[in-house]
């Protein structure tokens, strides 16, 4: 019965379709239905694209790394739920394009680190984590503080964002390069215009340091909206149409 | 493809020169309108890369190489891949230790200014300097010499070997210095940017028809087993690295890109490539190492070839599949979760039939253990590669998955496969390799060789036990719980107890570092002339390997 195996030992396209047709199997099975089943994404009130401030903030996380030390997942285990709040939907991570869900725990899950700590505690831990913590190994992120945002961009950054399908409106778009200004800059002129395109979005200076944007404005602003969207007293963990 | 030197316009330098000037030109193009600096600097980075590698293409056409004559075989690439590889090595294992201190003593090792040296920029630095830089010039290297000698032709393509050599580098060297200044993707093992990506898509397109040309020259009637492993190997990391790597870019002249899913889509299709650069580029490739190194070391024929038929074809279906036990618990549904523990679990029966393969052509010449160290570093290679396949499946059990994500037990289950697993099979064949390629009798010194396999077990003993104490420990106090129903520790008092562990992992990773270093050393007087030379010209190893030691 070991006979048929010359084909390929002796062909090598054979060989290569073959190997090709054999790893593309699993992959066609396992990943490709994750975007037709409607059940995958549970439908939840909350989840908001983010603000120009937000994602330029999500691009210095990324940057940094904070992704290799940081989940943000918090599985449906009785002490993560008391740890770090209710287990995370797959509805919450929708508009993140890479998704930054983690696969180590070197610190803390950020899923729902929003709101957790004041702007200054986060200003001060980032500056020097050890200051506040004193058994922390993060590394010090002073530098942020000093390097200004460029905000010149942050319309393609939407544009690219819309794209992919995440909904963005032509005004938003249009404004993206003011409003990520306007949201650490609450008494400035784009004040009211922010606050009409992203309604109910918190609007102050995050980095303390009202003369400039920083990238350190953009990082707290992103950690502090983070989780904090999905309104869990009307989302039904429990109902049939949020069993997977 | 003409192989004929002097011959004026060959195909292989008009190729190679059309690719050089084309990506000059995008170079030159990004370095003049890029949005921002760092961009601005890799794009010089590779202008300058580009303008060598003209210079060099330009030289080889007014001087054409003088022919290896003492063999029939292209031997130069391989060489410069060895080079690579222990330069990459060392690197790689540097950064790693530097990162193992930082959790150890962050006091010490982070500089606030400097925020370049943060764990977070180095951390893929040394993954992708030990994964894609040592482990990919074993890789190719290898590959190159097995792919000859087993099809007894001389590797095609003329000079497109070298593009896929220097190419390779060039990546690395761009995706490396791109990390240091905040150029990243934000995607485990795949964080370089989309125009690395690009570049890597083409060099290792070249690499598969280098790989594949070669063997339609061949003069065997069949292709050796070692040879499906390295094909697989090519042509799936070739599919998951286009799929994985998706992206817009924000600006085509600026670093930063939005992989084209979101979400659950994308943490699925970041874990099946993540899985299966373990699967394909750490596995079957470096099976192919085995598959060729282990049966020439020993002198004894592969055990079985028809286990070598069952686990290639049931190893490349299965880990496949195997992705979403990175994902347990999470967001991804249930059942795509229950297909990827069970897959793994079935995993474990082809990897073991290559492990078994792999010792048992040691049968009638395991006394050679006890004077040859490289073939003992080799078979402990698969011992490891056995102890850490039993040890992810089980893993990849839900319920043990549970206890052991996000701890630093995941860190010590790939270590003890990275560091003996692929690390060991590397060595070994490196030091078959030297003696081999530089017509030596044998390796400047046995002794050396024993320095450094002690070292490193050593150093891979204290590294994977510290790591397995630190992860259970870590895993059992995040979820304990007090007498009166509260959670008994916060999240930094377990910081603070993995203190003791993560001092034991530097010593391990230093030791197994200065093993690497004394390789090093003991390769390099080899090559230079420091061991004594082979009596005749051949390709074919002596026996004499052993005769120092008996």
């Amino acid at each position: 019965m070991w006979s048929f195996h010359k084909w390929f030992e002796r062909h090598s396209l054979l060989l290569l379709i073959g190997i090709l047709v054999v790893v593309s199997i699993g992959g066609i099975v396992q990943i490709a239905p994750l975007f037709f089943i409607d059940s995958t994404i549970e439908r939840v009130e909350g989840v908001r694209p983010y603000t120009p401030l937000e994602l330029a903030g999500r691009e210095v996380y990324i940057q940094e790394g904070c992704y290799l030390c940081h989940s943000q997942m918090i599985r449906p285990l009785r002490d993560e739920v008391e740890r770090y709040g209710h287990y995370s939907l797959a509805a919450e991570s929708m508009y993140d394009h890479p998704f930054q869900w983690g696969s180590k725990r070197t610190g803390p899950d950020l899923a729902r680190v929003g709101g957790r700590y004041s702007d200054e505690w986060h200003r001060a831990h980032l500056v020097d984590p050890r200051s506040v913590v004193p058994e922390s190994v993060m590394p010090p992120y002073a530098f942020l503080a000093h390097q200004d945002l460029d905000v010149r961009h942050m319309d393609e950054h939407l544009r690219v964002n819309r794209l992919l399908r995440v909904p963005y409106s032509d005004d938003q778009i249009a404004h993206a390069n003011a409003d990520a200004v306007a949201q650490a800059t609450p008494d400035g002129d784009g004040a009211a215009g922010f606050a009409q395109r992203y309604p109910n979005v918190a609007m102050r200076d995050f980095d303390g340091d009202p003369a400039h944007v920083t990238k350190m404005d953009a990082l707290i602003a992103y950690l502090q909206m983070l989780g904090a969207g999905v309104n869990f007293s009307t989302y039904h963990a429990d109902a049939p149409e949020n069993q997977r | 493809m003409p192989e004929a030197a002097g011959e004026k316009w060959r195909a292989d330098v008009v190729g190679i020169f059309f690719i050089i000037a084309v990506g000059a030109c995008l170079a030159l193009m990004g370095a003049a309108w890029g949005i921002d600096t760092p961009f601005q600097a890799q794009m010089w980075t590779m202008l300058a890369a580009f303008i060598l590698g003209g210079a060099a293409l330009l030289s080889q056409i007014a001087k054409p190489p003088v022919a290896d004559k003492a063999s029939r075989y292209e031997n130069g690439v391989i060489k410069a891949g060895v080079f690579a590889s222990m330069f990459w090595g060392v690197a790689g294992l540097l950064v790693g230790l530097i990162i193992a201190l930082q959790l150890a003593f962050p006091n010490i090792f982070y500089f606030p200014d400097f925020g370049w040296l943060n764990f977070g920029r180095l951390r893929p630095l040394h993954t992708s300097a030990v994964i894609f830089a040592f482990g990919g010039n074993v890789l190719i290297a290898t590959s190159f010499y097995v792919v000859q000698r087993t099809c007894r032709a001389r590797l095609a393509g003329g000079l497109w070997p070298w593009l896929v050599f220097w190419g390779y580098q060039l990546f690395i060297v761009l995706a490396g210095t791109g990390y240091l200044m905040g150029i990243t993707e934000g995607r485990e093992y795949a964080e370089p940017p989309w125009y690395t990506d690009l570049w890597l898509t083409i060099v290792w397109v070249v690499y598969l028809l280098v790989f594949l040309g070669t063997i339609w020259k061949r003069q065997e009637k069949h292709i050796y087993v070692a040879n499906w492993f390295y094909l697989a190997f090519i042509v799936t990391i070739a599919m998951l690295h286009i799929v994985n790597n998706l992206a817009i870019p924000v600006d085509f002249a600026g670093s930063f890109s939005y992989s084209l899913f979101s979400g659950v889509q994308d943490a699925l299709t970041q874990w099946w490539y993540g899985h299966n650069a373990v699967g394909f580029f750490l596995t079957a490739g470096f099976l192919a190492i085995m598959y060729y190194f282990i049966p020439k070391r020993a002198e004894r024929p592969v055990y079985s070839y028809r286990l070598s038929i069952i686990h290639f074809w049931a190893l490349i279906f299965l880990y496949i599949w195997a992705g979403p036990h990175h994902l347990h618990y999470t967001a991804l549904p249930q059942w795509a979760q229950t297909l990827g523990m069970t897959f793994s679990l079935m995993l474990w029966m082809p990897s073991w039939g290559g492990m078994i393969n792999g010792l048992m052509t040691l049968s009638g010449a395991w006394d050679k253990l006890r004077t040859d160290p490289v073939l003992r570093m080799l078979v402990v290679s698969v011992a490891f590669y056995g102890m850490s396949t039993f040890e992810g499946p089980m893993m990849s059990i839900r319920a043990v998955n549970s206890l052991s994500h996000y701890t630093d037990w995941t860190i010590g289950h790939v270590h003890s496969g990275a560091l003996g697993w692929v690390g060991f099979v590397s060595f070994g064949a490196l030091y078959c390799l030297v003696p081999w390629l530089w017509k030596r009798q044998r390796l400047f010194s046995i002794a050396l060789v024993d320095w450094h396999f002690w070292l490193a077990t050593i150093g891979i003993v204290l590294y994977i036990t510290s790591m397995w104490v630190a992860g259970i420990m870590q895993g059992l106090m995040w979820r304990a719980y007090n007498e009166f129903g509260f959670l008994e520790y916060s999240f930094v008092e377990t910081v603070q107890a993995m203190h003791p562990y993560y001092i034991i992992r530097a010593l391990g990773g230093g030791l197994y570092l200065a093993g690497a270093l004394i390789m090093a050393y003991n390769l390099w007087r080899t090559a230079r002339g420091d061991a004594p030379a082979l009596e005749r010209a051949s390709d074919v190893p002596a026996a004499g390997v052993l005769a120092a030691a008996e």
